[in-house]
């Protein structure tokens, strides 16, 4: 039957092309001090550094793998490439790019956004990021958004010193420690006092190599009354190995700032996807998370945001979908540890396939938030009767002067629906998955309007073949 | 007069349940037919059923749109074909605006892109036939919106479809008497535009007093008991169905 649909098609063979990884340095599997030491090395990492992933390294090997989520049991770090380093250095110009990589990335049009729509851009490819660029109006404001591996050399080395995994210290869990061990890539982002950055920056992980891990580190400052919105996109070709993405995202925001931190992220169904991703936030300050969730085999992503000072606030507008073969567990974590904070969480989850969507929350409200307000608000929606939604909320209030509340709603597409739409001639596929877009709405209208496509473009490629 | 649909004999169930037994129904290219009846009694079962609903399965007869077997077409290729029906209760759909809604089904209906500047022109020509706020346009299809837009929302859809088979089911039903007026100039408005077949099912009336009707058809218990002329719309305002219930 002819196919039409709202947004264009996308093929799924953006996503997976791969490129050779044979001539790239990559260290062998598995995972041990010399290995570290190695990476250290390749990294020229400073004194502390070094000292910090050695000692990251022996928390990792006393902790346990976590028992409380899906199974990590297709996951062994022997066989796991912690480290792979394109055979490119990194520059701020895409002609610099080698051709198969910077193809990569046109493919996935980061270059043409850049042109577009972004203040700056990041590519990291594998372990090591390839390209990294910033406007010079963006620049000359003061605000820096490099690599974190040159930063931790200049200017801001105390202040990454300072910062890096503060938020989430390696004792925090077992891939906190793996990240704090191996970790490579990513950003630094800080905005000073005042600033606003209007349009968005971006970086954006491509795991390129089978087997390899991913282990990008972000860390972003906002200060004093300044702005930033900051984008991650992630994906991967499928390989038959499991890959696992084990990142970090510290963000620290200011007082009376603000951070919107949006993800869309798409790794490949053989990706373990155990990221961490914390905010502090400060006097009047508010962070807003913005999270869709389609890929990897397994995920376990919770971004946790810390309401330390006073009238500070969170938003989180998140939608998971879990297909065939995919077992996702997501959802947010707020903790409210001064006066007048308030939290917004609201979450849409899609399940099809025999997929598992896990939705989990947490919020602690301290005894010292007096006027704390909280609202939880979770959708699930099943395509099929061997899909699985479940929705775990945790809620832990020490003060009697706090408002929280939360909600949750499980159901599926109805058939009425389907047979409206298809009565004006959409077909069945762009019927359903007109319904899922709109399901998922809450998401993308807080998306810049090229990512909100995207999404829909994701949505559309997930429902496609969902029809026996 | 060249037909648009020929149903012959046909029964309808919903999963074990005879609801239609038997129906015969003739519609031909520019006739406006009503179909009356008591509620209950299988009127919009008969719509669903030709708009190919999945509550319904066709047991028996013979239901042929232009001369093609209509039970083996989907519900898509129905509307693709011409076929339009206008909801009782009309879905809400969030995330898509009424607009791009519409703009997506003229590209499913037409197989082309559908360019924007004409359809915009020709989607504001006909909400304002039917006195709707251009508003409504970029709003998310039928969210939010009262009984009486939603309603107006089927018509503009009609009006921009253009079927060749218009059914309308009770849109007439709840609304106050300026929201069917408008409803009917929508109807008119259709009747200008298109030579299309029109099946108005309705327990009342009202919606009909603008509109010239060529036959009315009148249902009781899942079989259609008396057809006529528009005659026969003065004679149930007169005594009812009550009559046709006994014989």
């Amino acid at each position: 039957m002819d196919e039409r649909t709202q947004v264009a098609d996308i093929d799924r063979s953006v996503y997976d092309i791969r490129n050779d990884s044979s001539r790239d340095y990559k260290l062998e599997a598995g995972l041990t001090a010399e290995l570290v030491k190695k990476i250290s090395n390749e990294k020229n990492d400073p004194e502390w550094m070094r000292e910090f992933r050695l000692r990251s390294l022996e928390i990792y090997n006393s902790l346990d793998v976590p028992d409380w989520g899906p199974a990590l049991d297709g996951l062994d770090m022997e066989n796991i490439v912690t480290y792979v380093r394109p055979n490119t250095k990194m520059s701020a110009k895409w002609e610099e790019v080698p051709e198969d990589i910077k193809n990569t990335f046109e493919r996935l049009g980061i270059p043409k956004a850049e042109r577009e729509s972004l203040a700056g851009v990041g590519a990291q490819y594998d372990s090591e990021l390839v390209y990294h660029n910033v406007r010079k109006e963006v620049a000359d404001l003061g605000v820096v958004y490099t690599d974190l591996e040159s930063a931790m050399h200049g200017e801001y080395a105390q202040m990454i010193h300072t910062h890096f995994m503060q938020l989430v210290p390696p004792a925090d869990h077992k891939f906190a420690a793996l990240h704090g061990a191996v970790w490579s890539g990513g950003s630094f982002v800080y905005v000073p006092k005042g600033v606003k950055v209007e349009i968005p920056l971006q970086s954006y992980f491509r795991l390129n190599a089978p087997g390899a891990g991913q282990f990008e580190h972000t860390l972003i400052i906002v200060d004093e009354g300044a702005y930033l919105h900051f984008i991650e996109g992630c994906s991967a070709p499928k390989y038959n190995v499991a890959n696992l993405h084990a990142g970090c995202v510290e963000l620290f925001c200011g007082r009376g700032a603000t951070i919107r931190y949006s993800t869309i992220e798409n790794w490949s169904k053989n990706m373990y996807n155990l990221n961490t991703k914390r905010a502090l936030v400060a006097e009047g300050g508010k962070v807003e998370w913005v999270s869709g969730s389609f890929g990897s085999h397994v995920s376990y992503l919770y971004p946790m945001t810390i309401l330390q000072g006073k009238g500070s606030k969170m938003e989180f507008t998140g939608i998971t979908f879990a297909g065939k073969g995919q077992n996702l567990d997501t959802g947010a974590k707020v903790l409210h540890a001064a006066p007048d904070t308030s939290s917004l969480i609201n979450t849409k989850s899609i399940s099809k396939d025999g997929g598992i969507s896990t939705f989990r929350s947490a919020v602690e409200v301290k005894k010292q938030a007096e006027g704390a307000k909280s609202s939880v608000s979770c959708e699930s929606l099943m395509l099929d009767d061997i899909s699985r939604s479940d929705t775990i909320p945790a809620i832990d209030v020490r003060t009697c002067h706090a408002d929280v509340g939360h909600e949750a709603q499980i159901g599926k597409i109805s058939s009425e629906a389907v047979f409206y739409l298809m009565s004006r001639g959409l077909s069945e596929a762009d019927a359903r998955a007109t319904i899922v877009s709109g399901f998922a709405d809450n998401v993308s209208k807080e998306l810049p309007l090229e990512y909100a496509v995207e999404m829909n473009n994701l949505i559309r490629l997930e429902m496609k073949g969902s029809i026996g | 007069m060249e037909t648009v649909l020929k149903i012959e004999n046909l029964s309808v169930s919903a999963g074990e349940k005879e609801i239609l037994h038997g129906v015969d129904l003739t519609i031909g290219k520019g006739e406006v037919h009503v179909l009356l009846g008591p509620n209950g009694t299988g009127k919009s079962t008969l719509g669903s059923a030709i708009m190919g609903s999945p509550e319904y399965n066709v047991t028996g007869g013979k239901m042929l749109y232009k001369g093609e077997d209509l039970t083996v077409q989907s519900v898509s290729e129905r509307a693709k074909n011409g076929i339009f029906l206008s909801f009782q209760d009309p879905i809400e759909v969030p995330g898509i605006t009424v607009s791009s809604f519409l703009r997506s089904a003229l590209e499913a209906k037409s197989g082309k892109r559908v360019r924007l500047f004409d359809f915009k022109k020709q989607l504001e020509e006909k909400m304002e036939i039917l006195g709707m706020d251009k508003a409504y346009a970029n709003r998310d299809l039928n969210v939010g919106f009262s009984g009486g837009e939603k309603k107006k929302t089927e018509i503009l859809q009609m009006l921009m479809l253009d079927p060749e088979l218009a059914i309308l089911d009770e849109t007439d039903s709840g609304l106050d008497v300026d929201a069917v007026r408008t409803v009917s100039q929508g109807i008119a408005a259709y009747k200008a535009q298109s030579d299309g077949g029109l099946l108005i099912i309705t327990h009342s009336t009202k919606i009909l007093e603008s509109l010239h009707v060529d036959f009315a058809h009148i249902m009781i218990d899942g079989n259609i008991v008396k057809t006529g002329g528009a005659e026969l719309i003065d004679e149930v305002n007169a005594h009812g169905f009550s009559v046709y219930e006994e014989g």
